[in-house]
C-alpha cells in the first residue's frame, strides 16, 4: 500500500554500561535475511568496545551480586512482563510466536530460581568439631559470553538468564548473523530494572571478540557456545588456552544444545563458586 | 638426631622442654619402591628411580621407581580394565565396604603413617599424627558412605561415573592429598591412577600395601612415583578421562593450556595467599594462635594459608607484640620430637624459593623479624618463623605465594578496607576473620572472595567441608557433597 510516510529506521547498536553506543571503531556490517535481503547494518564491535564492556560489568557487579535473590528474581520476572509486551517487534524480526513465548517463559523460569539456589545447591556440613559449617553459591563475577548462533532470540536468553540468575554481571557475544533481536533485548533490557552494566551486547564478529574476552584478565568466566558454530575446532581451543591466563571458568555446551528442552541446573552451576565458612559454636 | 631445644622464655618464665622423641622403628622403610600398578609393586620398564630424603637431615631415606611414559600406559590400561570389569559394575554398597576398610586399615596403622610422612615430609609429628592420618581416614570413611546413596547427591537420579581419574598431589600434605583424591572418585565408581610428590612418595606407596590388605580388587587404584614428566605423562593419557590437580597456580594453568580441547574434566586446587583479618574486638591471645596456626602450620607450606595478616591499626601493636613473644616459644627442630612446632622445609628448592622471597620483601623495604631465640639444626633444610611489618600490597610478599613460614602484616582501619585488601590478590582459597562481633563476622564473610572464610579460627579441615578456591585458586571443590561432583558424569 503507497503511504506518503517514509518509515523511521532504528540504528542498531551496541548496548554497553546501561548505554547504546556505536562501536568506538566508527564501524558496521550488514545484516540480511535467510533469503539475503538487506535488513540493517550492525554495529562491528571493536576490541576496545569489548574491554570496555568487561569495565561496566565489573562496576555493576558489585551492586548485582547483593542485592537480595528476592529482589534478583523480582527484576527478571520483570524483563519477561516486558519481553511479552514486545512480541510484536520480535517475530518482526524473524522469531515465530512460539520462540517468543518460549524465550518470555525462560525468563520467568530462571527469575523464579535466583531464590532457590543457595538451597539446591549450598549445605550444611557436619564437621567433627565444634563448628557451625556451611556451604553457600556465590556468583562467580564477569561472565563472557558467546551467545548461540542459531537461536537468536531463545538461545540467547536461554544462556543469558542463568548468568544473571546467579548474580553475575555478563558481556554477551550476539549471534554473528542474526544479532537485530539481541540489539532489540537490550532495549528491553534497558527500560526492565536491570541496572546497566549487568548486561552487555556486543555485536560483531567472534573471531574478533572472543580471543579479547578469553585472554581478559578482569573475565571470571566463558561460556563458548556460540563459538563452534562460526570458529574452526582449533580456535576454539586458543580460546580455551587463553582462558588460562587467570584460570577462567570456561563452560563448553554438550554437542548439540536444544533450546527447547528443560534447561536443568548446568548452567547455573558453571557460574557459581561454593564458599563454606567455619563458625565456632560455644558461649 | 640432637636437635638444641632452645629456652623460651614467656614473661621471665623458662620452660626447658626434654626430647620426645617419636620412634622410628614403628615403620619399615624399604631400602627400595616399585610402582604399584594392577594390584601389584612392579619394577618400572626402564628401571629408574629417585631417591626420597629426610627433610631434617638429608639422610636417604628409600630409592623410589620412576614411572616413564609405558610404565603410565600400563597403569591406566589397568585402571581402565579394572573400571570396566570390576569397579564400575560392583554393586554400590560393595564399593563402599572396600572404603570403609581403607579407613579402618589407616587408622589401624596410623602411627606408622604419621613417622613415615615426618620422616619424609618434614612435618612435626604432632601435626601427622593429629591432623594428616586421621583426616585420611576421614576422608575414605565419609566418601564411603556416599558410594550407594550418590542418587541422592544432587547430581540427578543415575549419576555415572567417568572412567580413569589421572591425580597428581603435592608434597605437603602427601597422605591426606591422596585421600582426597582417590576416596570421591572411588566411591562415584571411578577408578584412578595417582602420582605423589618426587619428595614425598613413601606415605602413598604404604597406603598402597594397605590398599592390598583390605583386597582392593587389582587396578583400582594405581600409583605411578615420578617427577614432573610422570605427571605430565598422567595427565595427557588418552586413556584418562578426568584430571585432578593439586599445586602450583603456574602448573595448573600449563594443565588447562595442554587439556584445552581434549575434552576431559578437570578440577584444580591451586595456590593461595589468604587475608587473616583481625579486628579491634578480637580475642587476642586467641586471633594470636590462630594467626601462628594459620601461618606456621606445618611451615607454611599450605595452600590456604593465613599469609597476610590484616590487623586493625588500634590494635596492631598489641597484636605484634604478643605474637613476637609467642613465636619465640616456638619449638624448631627434630619433626619426630612430640614437642616440636616448626619442622623442616621439605627441599632445598623450597628452602630457596623462600630465602629468594624473603630476600625481595627486605629489597623492597619491608622489616623483618625473627625470633632471637630460634636456633635451627645444622643438617637438613630450616626456615626460622619469620614476620614483615612495613609491608605494602604491591611488595612480592604480599602478593606471592611463599609457602613458607613467613608471614605478611598488613593495617586498616575500616571493614570495607579490610575487605578491599583481602580481595586484592589474583587467589580467592581461604581467608580468617577474627572479631567477637557475629554479625560482622559473616558481612565480612560474604565479602571475601575466597573458597573458605574461618571465623575465630584457621586452618579447619573435615571431609564433610567443601574445600576450593575462587579464581586463580583453581576450579572445583573437594570435600562434601560438592566433591563428588567432579567425578561423575550428571
Amino acid at each position: 500500500m503507497p503511504t506518503d510516510r517514509l518509515e523511521v529506521r532504528k540504528t542498531y547498536k551496541l548496548y554497553i554500561g546501561g548505554a547504546f553506543p556505536r562501536s568506538e571503531s566508527g564501524r558496521s556490517y550488514p545484516v540480511t535475511d535467510s533469503g539475503g535481503k538487506f535488513l540493517a547494518h550492525a554495529a562491528l564491535a571493536s576490541r576496545k568496545d569489548a574491554r570496555d564492556a568487561v569495565v561496566a560489568a565489573r562496576r555493576a557487579f558489585a551492586g548485582w551480586s547483593t542485592i537480595t535473590a528476592y529482589n534478583r528474581g523480582q527484576v527478571l520476572y520483570r524483563v519477561a512482563e516486558l519481553l511479552e509486551g514486545r512480541r510484536d517487534q520480535f517475530v518482526a524480526l524473524g522469531s515465530t510466536g512460539d520462540v517468543v513465548s518460549a524465550a518470555v517463559d525462560r525468563w520467568v523460569w530462571y527469575a523464579g530460581w535466583c531464590d532457590k539456589i543457595a538451597q539446591v545447591l549450598g549445605s550444611s556440613n557436619a564437621v567433627a568439631g565444634p563448628y557451625f559449617d556451611f556451604s553457600v553459591p556465590e556468583p562467580t563475577g564477569v561472565v563472557a559470553v558467546i551467545a548461540p548462533q542459531e537461536s537468536p532470540l531463545l538461545g540467547f536468553v536461554s544462556v543469558l538468564a542463568p548468568v544473571l540468575a546467579t548474580g553475575c554481571t555478563a558481556v554477551v557475544v550476539a549471534s554473528e548473523a542474526q544479532p537485530l533481536a539481541a540489539v532489540a533485548l537490550s532495549e528491553v533490557l534497558a527500560t526492565s530494572d536491570v541496572p546497566g552494566g549487568v548486561v552487555n551486547v556486543l555485536t560483531g564478529r567472534v573471531a574478533e571478540l572472543a580471543p579479547v574476552l578469553a585472554a581478559h584478565m578482569d573475565v571470571n568466566a566463558i561460556d563458548l557456545t556460540g563459538a563452534f558454530a562460526v570458529a574452526d575446532p582449533a580456535s576454539v581451543v586458543e580460546l580455551q588456552r587463553a582462558a588460562a591466563d587467570n584460570v577462567k571458568r570456561v563452560f563448553l555446551p554438550g554437542p548439540t544444545p536444544d533450546w527447547e528442552a528443560d534447561p536443568g541446573l548446568t548452567r547455573i552451576r558453571a557460574f557459581v563458586e561454593t564458599k563454606t565458612v567455619w563458625h565456632p559454636v560455644g558461649l | 638426631m640432637p636437635v638444641p631445644t632452645p629456652s623460651p622464655s614467656i614473661s621471665g618464665l623458662v620452660v626447658e622442654y626434654a626430647p620426645a622423641p617419636e620412634s622410628r622403628a614403628v615403620v619399615d622403610i624399604k631400602s627400595t619402591y616399585g610402582l604399584f600398578i594392577d594390584g601389584e609393586f612392579r619394577d618400572p620398564l626402564d628401571g629408574t628411580a629417585l631417591k626420597t630424603v629426610n627433610p631434617a637431615t638429608e639422610e636417604v631415606l628409600a630409592a623410589v621407581a620412576v614411572a616413564g611414559p609405558a610404565d603410565v600406559d600400563r597403569a591406566v590400561a589397568a585402571a581402565r580394565r579394572a573400571q570396566a570389569e570390576v569397579w564400575g559394575p560392583m554393586r554400590p554398597a560393595e564399593r563402599a565396604k572396600y572404603l570403609f576398610r581403607i579407613a579402618r586399615l589407616i587408622q589401624e596403622r596410623s602411627r606408622e603413617l604419621a613417622v613415615l610422612e615426618s620422616l619424609d615430609n618434614g612435618k612435626p609429628i604432632r601435626e601427622s599424627r593429629d591432623v594428616d592420618v586421621p583426616l585420611a581416614a576421614a576422608h575414605f570413611f565419609y566418601y564411603a558412605g556416599w558410594a550407594d546413596k550418590l542418587a541422592h547427591a544432587g547430581l540427578g537420579p543415575d549419576p555415572k561415573p567417568l572412567g580413569v581419574a589421572g591425580q597428581v598431589i603435592p608434597w605437603n600434605f602427601p597422605l591426606l592429598m591422596a585421600a582426597w583424591k582417590l576416596a570421591p572418585a572411588l566411591a562415584g565408581g571411578n577408578t584412578c591412577v595417582l602420582k605423589p610428590a618426587e619428595t614425598t612418595p613413601l606415605t602413598a606407596l604404604h597406603l598402597a600395601e594397605i590398599l592390598q590388605q583390605a583386597e582392593l580388587p587389582p587396578g583400582v587404584v594405581n600409583i605411578v612415583t615420578g617427577a614432573g614428566d610422570t605427571g605430565r605423562a598422567v595427565v595427557v593419557h588418552l586413556g584418562v578421562d578426568k584430571v585432578a590437580f593439586t599445586g602450583s597456580t603456574e602448573v595448573g594453568k600449563e594443565i588447562v593450556r595442554t587439556l584445552a580441547g581434549s575434552g576431559k574434566g578437570l578440577t584444580l586446587e591451586l595456590g593461595g595467599k589468604a587475608a587473616n583479618i583481625v579486628f579491634d574486638d578480637a580475642p587476642i591471645d586467641q586471633a594470636v594462635e590462630g594467626i601462628v596456626n594459620g601461618i606456621f602450620f606445618n611451615q607454611g607450606h599450605v595452600c590456604c594459608a593465613g599469609s597476610r595478616l590484616l590487623v586493625q591499626e588500634s590494635v596492631a601493636d598489641e597484636v605484634l607484640d604478643r605474637l613476637k613473644r609467642r613465636l619465640g616459644t616456638l619449638r624448631v627442630g627434630d619433626p619426630l620430637d612430640k614437642n616440636t612446632d616448626v619442622g623442616a622445609i621439605n627441599s632445598s628448592a623450597q628452602l630457596d624459593r623462600i630465602t629468594e622471597l624473603v630476600a625481595a620483601g627486605e629489597a623492597e623495604g619491608a622489616q623483618r623479624w625473627s625470633s632471637p631465640a630460634c636456633v635451627l639444626p645444622s643438617l637438613g633444610w630450616w626456615f626460622a618463623p619469620t614476620l614483615f611489618t612495613g609491608v605494602a600490597l604491591s611488595h612480592r610478599i604480599a602478593r606471592e605465594e611463599i609457602f613458607g613460614p613467613v608471614l605478611s602484616v598488613l593495617t586498616f582501619r575500616t571493614p570495607a578496607e579490610a575487605v578491599e585488601k583481602a580481595n586484592n590478590t589474583p587467589y580467592g582459597l581461604s581467608a580468617g576473620v577474627w572479631t567477637e562481633k557475629g554479625s560482622r563476622i559473616l558481612w565480612m564473610a560474604q565479602r571475601l572472595r575466597a573458597g573458605v572464610v574461618w571465623a575465630n579460627t584457621f586452618n579447619r579441615f573435615d571431609p564433610a567441608s567443601p574445600f576450593g578456591g575462587y579464581q586463580e585458586s583453581g576450579f572445583g571443590r573437594e570435600g562434601g557433597r560438592h566433591g563428588l561432583e567432579a567425578y561423575l558424569a550428571h
